[in-house]
């Protein structure tokens, strides 16, 4: 009686582990050649894993949802014959469900080049390097006429002076090569790092649809012209605001924020809508706390506020925290079509295009329409394609009848 | 107490740190330095400056034992010599003390607030000190990280007893009569040398098979050939493993493997030196290390913003004059100018008998580098000065592209060469040719008329051989 091991194979590219998605096999169960034991995930593909021998299994690595490291035991398997154990390069090529793309040979390692001369700093001494580093002036551009090509002050100057040079003078246009460096801080350093947070980690999907905006601004128009005294004028966000409160409660997995480094998901059943804001110092996002608790006004008088405080810079820290989904909008600037970033660490976000009106076929004829398009991004990893196509088709449906925005129950 | 709040923090307070603290300090920047101990580092304290007044005195002392009997060709003769090492500590002393005074002097001119205590980070901004007269809490919106390197400790040879660092080396009440040496590295060879020059009966174990290893050979040869002289005992490739039983002696072990027992009343380790970043609160930093260095980049900045380092915390070359230009440009980038290391060469020197000093690239450094090239030597046994100053051995040598003559690299090895080292590393940074140095008149007689000779030796025509 021998024992062999069936390690994990390297299932593709730079993987170094996979998860367990399915046992074929258990403890004390016989096995044969070829027979399916397991199905392990990669990001790319499931794989299925053969038994390379006929035996009995008396051991595997662990439960479903595991992630098991590439090249460690698998599962163990008591055979009748000699022990061994499958190196992954041994096992029979495991059969994936999905075609996974054969890795191309690497290329053989080239011996090290003869060392051609190493490229040349600027040959220049420490005075003409200062001149040239406060005139903002890359010496790697400059050409040295001094010996052996050192380049000297004069050179600098020279190449300071060429803007303004018989030829450009004539055109009216100078050259200009003066660099400002401008270090980022503050709001705009928060900003950049929230960016990059954004792009990096969540693999966006970016979807736009287009809405029949006419009969809701019929309808803000008829409001707007009776609103009580101390009504705001409404703008199209509040409807929009009401719509989502709406479409979140029936699809309620775009309204979450999603932890990846615990893998959790946590959906809110508080409908805090971030506002995304330019203020003077750069990009805000003031949250209308509890959208679902408010009624077409109230979200517009607390969006105006929250929009004047940040604005002002007198916005707290609550304020400006906690939202659980956000819109986009640049009103008049809106655009065609944008590709909004998801507000880390949240789901969704809802870009507003510019309204406009265009042409549409009515079925017999051109009519004018008031038309808005409107570009959502969603995190991929946890909303689907179809998700965010249904959940923004429903506010479409919200917005081109507006009355169902008011319906209740 | 209260928080002292600041613009530019500065811990430590060696060549890098007070230089970016005075320069700082001149160009208005509030700024505050830290130091546990005295002001000018291990460099003013107990390294360059407290050596070479050793040194010195151990050259002055062995040039006046050679006289004694007439034994030398100009006919001086002197009855007796005697060195009194307890006096030659407290002359040293005092000059350590003008210097650290002279420090401190120059850091209040340029209205340098000085916190004396051990520097420990809070945050990124934040540090405190424990002061005498309690904690200090300082808050800075720039930090500069200068608190230079410890001598390296042997395990099996931990400090302590006979067991010496170069700390310690520069302040013995009495002549060791065996001294040994472990590494044979520029302070190894320096300490060594004065040691065996005062008196003591000196062995040099080194593990590599040839002392100054940074050197190339032909730099070295003069170095050992003096040694030899000298009756200091070279031990190439050779290990320490521990004090011997009687903890009086050492034990070896020799290229061919066998065990040997060395009679030492001190042992000088000498083996390297590590960056200190241990017990100051920067391992919760958390900044970018390269090997056990600080990771920085061309303007000396760490991982973390706002937080610069400089000096040996830094990495290699471990030399002050280094250290002084980080600070002196770290100060100058944190008072907004455009600054960058842009430097072409750190020029080194060993002060040991003869001195070597190098600046840019040796010849094997520069083939190493592609370059196609060509090099002139010229020895003193040819120039005139060193002749009458009874100090022929060594040359200067030159190394220069071969298309275009520029200078590449300098080296010397030779009585008093250290001096040449600003010539080496002007025409370095200048851009020079063989071409200038040849062309510009060297006054003679000097060893400095050598440096032409080596530049016209390159061109092929050398005119004084």
């Amino acid at each position: 009686m021998g024992e062999f091991i069936v390690k994990m194979p390297d299932v593709g590219e730079g993987v170094a582990e996979a998860e367990l998605v399915e046992w074929h096999v258990k403890t004390g169960d016989p096995v044969r050649e070829d027979m399916v034991i397991a199905a392990v995930m990669t990001d790319k593909a499931t794989v299925e894993i053969p038994s390379p021998v006929n035996g009995t299994v008396t051991w595997l690595a662990g439960e479903i949802g595991d992630r098991i490291a590439v090249k460690a035991p698998l599962v163990r398997i008591e055979t009748a014959s000699g022990a061994g154990e499958a190196e992954p390069e041994t096992v029979p090529q495991p059969q994936p469900a999905e075609p996974v793309k054969a890795e191309a040979p690497k290329p053989v390692p080239k011996a090290p080049a003869p060392a051609a001369p190493p490229a040349e700093k600027p040959l220049a001494a420490p005075s003409v390097r200062l001149f040239a580093r406060e005139s903002g002036v890359d010496l790697r551009q400059v050409q040295g006429t001094g010996p052996a090509g050192r380049i000297l002050r004069e050179d600098v100057e020279q190449f300071l002076n060429q803007g303004a040079a018989p030829v450009s003078v004539r055109a009216g246009l100078a050259k200009k090569t003066a660099t400002e460096e401008i270090k980022l801080t503050g709001l705009r350093r928060r900003i950049a790092e929230k960016m990059v947070l954004s792009t990096s980690r969540i693999p966006h999907i970016t979807y736009v649809e287009e809405v029949d905006m006419t009969a809701l601004e019929e309808l803000r128009a008829t409001m707007n012209a009776d609103r009580k005294a101390d009504h705001p004028k409404l703008t199209v966000l509040p409807f929009l605001m009401r719509a989502l409160v709406k479409a979140i409660s029936e699809q309620p997995n775009v309204n979450a924020t999603f932890d990846d480094d615990a893998g959790i998901i946590t959906r809110y059943s508080a409908v805090h809508i971030g506002i995304a804001t330019q203020t003077p110092a750069g990009l805000t996002v003031p949250v209308v706390r509890h959208a679902e608790a408010r009624g077409i006004f109230d979200c517009a008088i607390e969006m105006n506020r929250l929009a004047e405080a940040a604005r002002s810079g007198t916005a707290t820290r609550d304020e400006l925290s906690g939202s659980t989904i956000t819109i986009s909008s640049l009103g008049a600037l809106g655009g065609i079509v944008s590709t909004p970033v998801i507000n880390h660490p949240e789901v969704a976000i809802i870009g507003v295009n510019k309204i406009a009106t265009r042409p549409v076929w009515d079925g017999t004829q051109f009519v004018p329409r008031k038309m808005m398009n409107l570009s959502s991004s969603f995190d991929h990893r946890i909303i689907d394609g179809w998700d965010a196509a249904t959940f923004v088709q429903r506010i479409r449906t919200l917005l081109e009848t507006p009355a169902l925005i008011f319906i209740e129950g | 107490m209260k928080e002292i709040v600041c613009k530019l923090l500065v811990i430590g307070a060696g060549p890098g740190g007070y230089v970016c603290a005075i320069r700082a300090g001149q160009l208005g920047i509030d700024t505050v330095i830290v130091e546990a101990g005295k002001p000018g580092g291990t460099c003013l304290t107990v390294g360059c400056i407290p050596s070479k007044a050793l040194i010195h005195a151990a050259e002055e002392f062995d040039a006046t034992q050679r006289m004694l009997a007439g034994k030398n060709p100009m006919g001086i003769r002197v009855e007796g010599a005697s060195i009194d090492l307890a006096r030659t500590i407290t002359w040293k002393d005092g000059i350590v003390g003008r210097l650290t005074s002279g420090v401190s002097g120059l850091l209040q001119k340029a209205r340098v607030k000085i916190v004396h205590g051990r520097a420990h980070f809070r945050d990124g901004k934040t540090v405190e000190v424990e002061t005498e007269t309690g904690q200090q809490i300082i808050r800075a919106e720039t930090v500069v990280i200068a608190t230079g390197s410890d001598p390296v400790e042997l395990p099996n040879l931990p400090f302590g007893g006979h067991v010496i660092s170069s700390t310690e080396a520069l302040s013995l009440g009495e002549l060791p009569r065996n001294l040994v040496v472990i590494g044979g590295g520029y302070i190894g060879l320096e300490l060594g040398t004065a040691f065996a020059k005062m008196g003591s009966q000196v062995t040099v174990v080194e593990a590599t098979q040839q002392v100054l290893p940074l050197y190339d050979a032909d730099l070295v040869r003069p170095v050992t050939r003096k040694l030899t002289e000298r009756g200091i005992r070279v031990l190439t490739g050779a290990k320490a493993i521990g004090l011997s039983d009687t903890g009086e002696g050492l034990i070896i072990e020799t290229p061919e493997g066998r065990q040997q027992a060395l009679a030492a009343d001190r042992i000088l380790v000498t083996v390297g030196r590590r960056p200190r970043t241990a017990g100051s609160g920067l391992e919760e930093l958390d900044l970018d290390r390269a090997g056990p260095y600080l990771r920085i980049d061309d303007r000396c900045r760490t991982s973390m913003r706002g937080i610069y380092a400089i000096g040996d915390v830094t990495g290699e070359p471990m030399l002050a004059h280094r250290a002084m230009a980080q600070g002196e440009m770290v100060a100058e980038i944190v008072a907004g100018r455009k600054r960058a290391w842009d430097k072409r060469c750190i020029p080194a020197i060993c002060f040991t008998d003869p001195e070597i000093v190098s600046a840019g690239l040796s010849p094997a450094e520069a083939r190493a580098q592609g370059y196609d090239i060509r090099t002139g030597q010229f020895p003193f046994s040819a120039n005139g000065r060193a002749m009458t100053m009874l100090s022929e051995e060594g040359f200067v040598r030159v190394v220069a592209r071969a298309d275009t003559n520029l200078v590449l690299g300098l080296q010397a090895v030779g009585a008093g060469v250290s001096e040449l080292s600003a010539a080496f590393a002007l025409a370095i940074e200048m851009g020079a040719r063989l071409e200038d140095i040849a062309g510009t008149i060297h006054a003679h007689p000097t060893r400095s008329e050598a440096v032409m000779e080596a530049a016209l030796k390159a061109l092929g025509n050398a005119l004084h051989m």
